[in-house]
């Protein structure tokens, strides 16, 4: 079985991000970049899974700037077998990712597709739902738990009332979660292996596919800075504000 | 607890922009594939390994400290068993070893980043690894064909740890006196007999066997340091398929109890009648040992710019978070109920020493690393032994002067928190006493001035401190006309010019009074040292003064420590070299008993 994971190069989370001036967006000028720690979570899982015997090759795609090609060998340290690049300067959405994504599971067949359930940069949480949208595959989202057994993967999600396990028939979509798994450590003799690993690197100007962005961006702005509190003389005073002035309750 | 963000970033400036190590590396035949990709995932990885892995375990390791349990035996704290067996697995150990040993033949450079981290982290730990690096380097080099087979590859894989057994309990500095004995049981192995004391990683539950280097005499051996030989005395005699096999008579007989650095165990070491073999030749064991005496004296200044490091990452952030008082020029956050303190003139200048010794030691261990791999792996006769001159003149000073920064910069570290920083949850107390011993240990630092001004600089009359001057001086002649360079250039020159009278100076009033050397070392070895930052900050700045239009704030950052070392770091300059040149006098008239 192949497994195909996609991960993103994002702002490392230590990083405090600053807004652009001109209020276009987050300045990405010399900030750390680092793989987004979801799709790191996948990462490890698809290695489990080939460890595990489930699993016979773990490709790993990236889909940005040639720079992403760090983070694709960051992800073959820590033990996929080989890396695409689909490379663009462009801005990328999550609707322009799930079509390279579907472009790519159509050329390679894997039988299962996994990756974060959402990017620490945007928060999306869209392309792993829209990769499956357009693949016709079935999805897990939020995934806890995954078992795969008999062409079928059992997964366990998240849900806000706590836990739901359902059953996908292979090729499926799956998106991490935090708890899945924790991450390994990259060893020294697999950090080198991986510069040896194949790098594939395809533009995405050949591939036939429309990335043009669908959203535009109005505005990005700083959450506004938080203004002193104030004390209040009881209980009552205090429901009182909270029902009538900021009512949340 | 503290806090620690791997300075990915500043090491790399270093390595890629002021060295251009990946370039240079391409000229080494065993280092052609350490590129700069290559280098910056270790750095990652290895950076990762120790902010998640080690630095949890510090202030463990320093309120818990290791225990002596009833069969002498030594337990590590909780959690440093485990994160060595990491360590192991995922190849660190290995990084600057001899593929021949299954090592991963990287540079030297890497592992002193490597080391950089660890020791900002936790250098109680890192210790247990570090010294077992330093037996590898020493078997590798005089080990016989039989102990590299035995020992080498358990060591390059961490299996099995390393100590380095020295001092006696009348015995430290002077190793002449050392009493140990070796005697040849007719097989060519020798049963060791006597005790060793302060000894790092002495004993422990983290390997599953620890060779020891031991000093000791043979019968027939003359006095004095020309009488003392080197053993390797493993803790379980090795079998012949390289397992474990029954125990040595060699057992921990105490731990000491220690200003800091608990989490290392630090023991009285027992020989009963151990069985040992020879390392090198007999009664040339001091040859043999300082090879790991020189490594681990690399090591101690990467302790010192570990801490040096993690004081000034915490401090500077409790500065910009704590609120107290108001900026003498008035408030700068009006809507607070205070500034942060990183507004006051006092406390910049308590980070910027801080910063300022880190940026320094930092460059200059990397730079004395890379003349390391130069000196090992150079295709060029003339370049191996240039570097190798080079990294023996200024071993002492990264010893001794990075050592004594690193307690000014941890106090420092400690007194921008305030009285908090007195208060151990903080972690800011903890640094400076493990700090403090960096000092000590390896040779103290009066040893290591001694070292300087009597072996290295004047033993040769001066002729390697010439050729480092010489560096310096092309380094000036070709930047001289460089826009900007002037005022990091004229002090360069400046210290440069009076290190050279100094020396001239001591030298002869030497030939007169040899107490004069005594007495001028200390201050001599800090004037070389801040000629070595002087030169390091004005290669930083010439390479910072060349992007400092790029956009990215990292380089003007660059030039204002550099300008702050220079302004307010560099003059101690004067009043060393008016301690250095004042003579042995004052020291010596009033009689002993007078004390």
């Amino acid at each position: 079985m192949k497994i195909l994971v996609a991960v993103k190069r994002v702002v490392d989370f230590n990083v405090k991000v600053r807004v652009k001036a001109d209020q276009s967006g987050v300045d990405l000028a010399n900030v750390k970049m680092s793989m987004n720690p979801f799709d790191e979570i996948a990462i490890e899982e698809a290695v489990r899974l080939k460890e595990a015997g489930i699993a016979t090759e773990v490709v790993v795609i990236s889909a940005g700037p040639t720079q992403c090609q760090e983070t694709l060998r960051t992800a073959l340290a820590i033990g996929a077998d080989r890396a695409i690049l689909a490379e663009t300067d462009a801005e990328l959405q999550p609707l322009a990712v799930a079509k390279i994504l579907k472009a790519v599971c159509e050329k390679e067949q894997p039988q299962l597709l996994i990756m974060g359930k959402q990017a620490i940069d945007d928060d999306s949480n869209q392309t792993g739902q829209m990769a499956a949208a357009l693949l016709g595959w079935p999805q897990a989202t939020f995934a806890s738990k995954v078992v795969i057994a008999n062409g079928e993967a059992s997964v366990t999600r998240e849900v806000d009332g706590g836990l739901e396990t359902i059953a996908l028939t292979l090729p499926a979509v799956v998106t991490t979660d935090l708890r899945l798994n924790e991450p390994r450590y990259a060893t020294l003799p697999n950090i080198m292996k991986a510069k040896k690993k194949p790098l594939d690197v395809q533009p995405v100007a050949g591939m036939g596919i429309d990335v043009a962005p669908r959203l535009k961006t109005l505005k990005v702005a700083e959450p506004p800075k938080r203004s002193g509190g104030i004390k209040v003389a009881d209980v009552a005073a205090l429901v009182a504000k909270l029902k009538n002035e900021a009512k949340v309750i | 607890m503290a806090t620690y963000t791997p300075p990915l970033r500043e090491m790399q400036f270093v390595i890629h922009e002021v060295l251009n190590a990946g370039d240079a590396f391409k000229k080494m035949p065993s280092y052609a594939e350490v590129d700069v990709d290559t280098i910056n995932q270790i750095m990652e990885e290895a950076g990762k390994f120790a902010a998640g892995v080690v630095l949890p375990l510090n202030r463990i390791g320093d309120t818990e400290g290791c225990t002596r349990n009833e069969d002498s035996s030594v337990t590590t704290p909780k959690g440093f068993k485990e994160a060595y067996q990491l360590y192991c697995e995922s190849g660190w150990a290995a990084l600057a070893c001899d593929p021949e040993y299954d090592g991963q033949g990287l540079p030297q450079l890497l592992n002193t980043v490597l080391y950089e981290m660890l020791n900002s982290t936790n250098q109680a730990w890192a210790m247990y690894p570090g010294l077992s690096h330093g037996a590898y380097e020493c078997l590798h080099e005089h080990g016989t064909p039989e102990q590299k087979k035995t020992y080498l590859k358990k060591l390059v894989s961490g299996e099995w740890t390393g100590t380095m057994c020295l001092t006696e309990p009348h015995c430290g500095t002077d190793l002449g006196m050392l009493k140990s004995k070796a005697e040849p049981k007719g097989d060519g192995t020798y049963s060791i007999t006597g005790t060793k004391i302060f000894i790092s990683s002495g004993d422990h539950d983290m390997a599953e066997n620890i060779v020891h280097l031991v000093l000791a005499r043979l019968p027939d051996a003359p006095q004095g340091t020309k009488g003392i030989s080197l053993f390797a005395v493993p803790k379980f005699k090795p079998n012949a398929d390289g397992s474990v096999g029954e125990g040595n008579a060699v057992s921990c007989g105490a731990l000491e109890h220690k200003m800091g650095i608990h989490g290392n165990s630090t023991c009285v070491m027992n020989f009963d009648g151990s069985i040992g073999t020879l390392v090198g030749e007999p009664n040339r064991g001091l040859n043999a040992m300082f090879v790991m005496m020189n490594a681990a004296r690399l090591g101690v200044g990467m302790q010192s710019l570990g801490l040096t490091e993690v004081a000034y990452q915490n401090s500077a952030a409790y500065a910009k978070e704590r609120l107290q008082m108001r900026s003498l020029k008035g408030p700068k956050e009006p809507t607070k109920a205070a500034d942060p303190i990183i507004v006051h003139p006092d406390v910049r200048r308590m980070l910027l020493t801080q910063r300022a010794y880190a940026e320094g030691a930092r460059a200059f261990t990397y730079w004395v690393a890379f003349m390391i791999d130069t000196e090992l792996n150079h295709p060029d006769a003339k370049e191996r032994e240039a570097a190798g001159e080079l990294v023996t003149l200024l071993t002492p000073i990264i010893k001794a002067f990075i050592t004594d920064n690193a307690f000014t910069a941890t106090n420092e570290g400690m007194q921008v928190f305030g009285g908090h920083g007195y208060i151990a949850e903080w972690g800011m107390e903890q640094f400076v006493r493990d700090a403090r011993i960096n000092m000590l240990y390896e040779g103290t630092n009066t040893i290591q001035s001694l070292d300087l001004l009597g072996r290295k600089v004047l033993g040769d009359k001066g002729a390697k401190l010439r050729k480092f001057g010489k560096i310096v001086e092309d380094f000036i002649a070709k930047e001289k006309r460089t826009k900007g360079m002037s005022e990091f250039l004229e002090p360069l020159a400046d210290i440069a010019e009076k290190v050279s009278k100094l020396t001239k100076e001591v030298g002869m009033k030497a030939l007169l009074n040899k107490e004069v050397v005594g007495a001028a070392a200390v201050p001599y070895l800090r004037v070389v040292g801040h000629l070595v930052y002087s030169y390091m900050f004005a290669r930083m700045a010439k390479v910072a003064l060349e992007k400092q239009n790029s956009g990215d704030p990292f380089y003007s950052a660059k030039l204002s420590t550099a300008r702050f070392y220079f302004a307010k770091l560099f003059h101690e300059t004067a009043y060393q070299i008016r301690a250095a040149r004042s003579g042995v006098d004052s020291l010596m008239e009033m009689d002993a008993s007078l004390f």
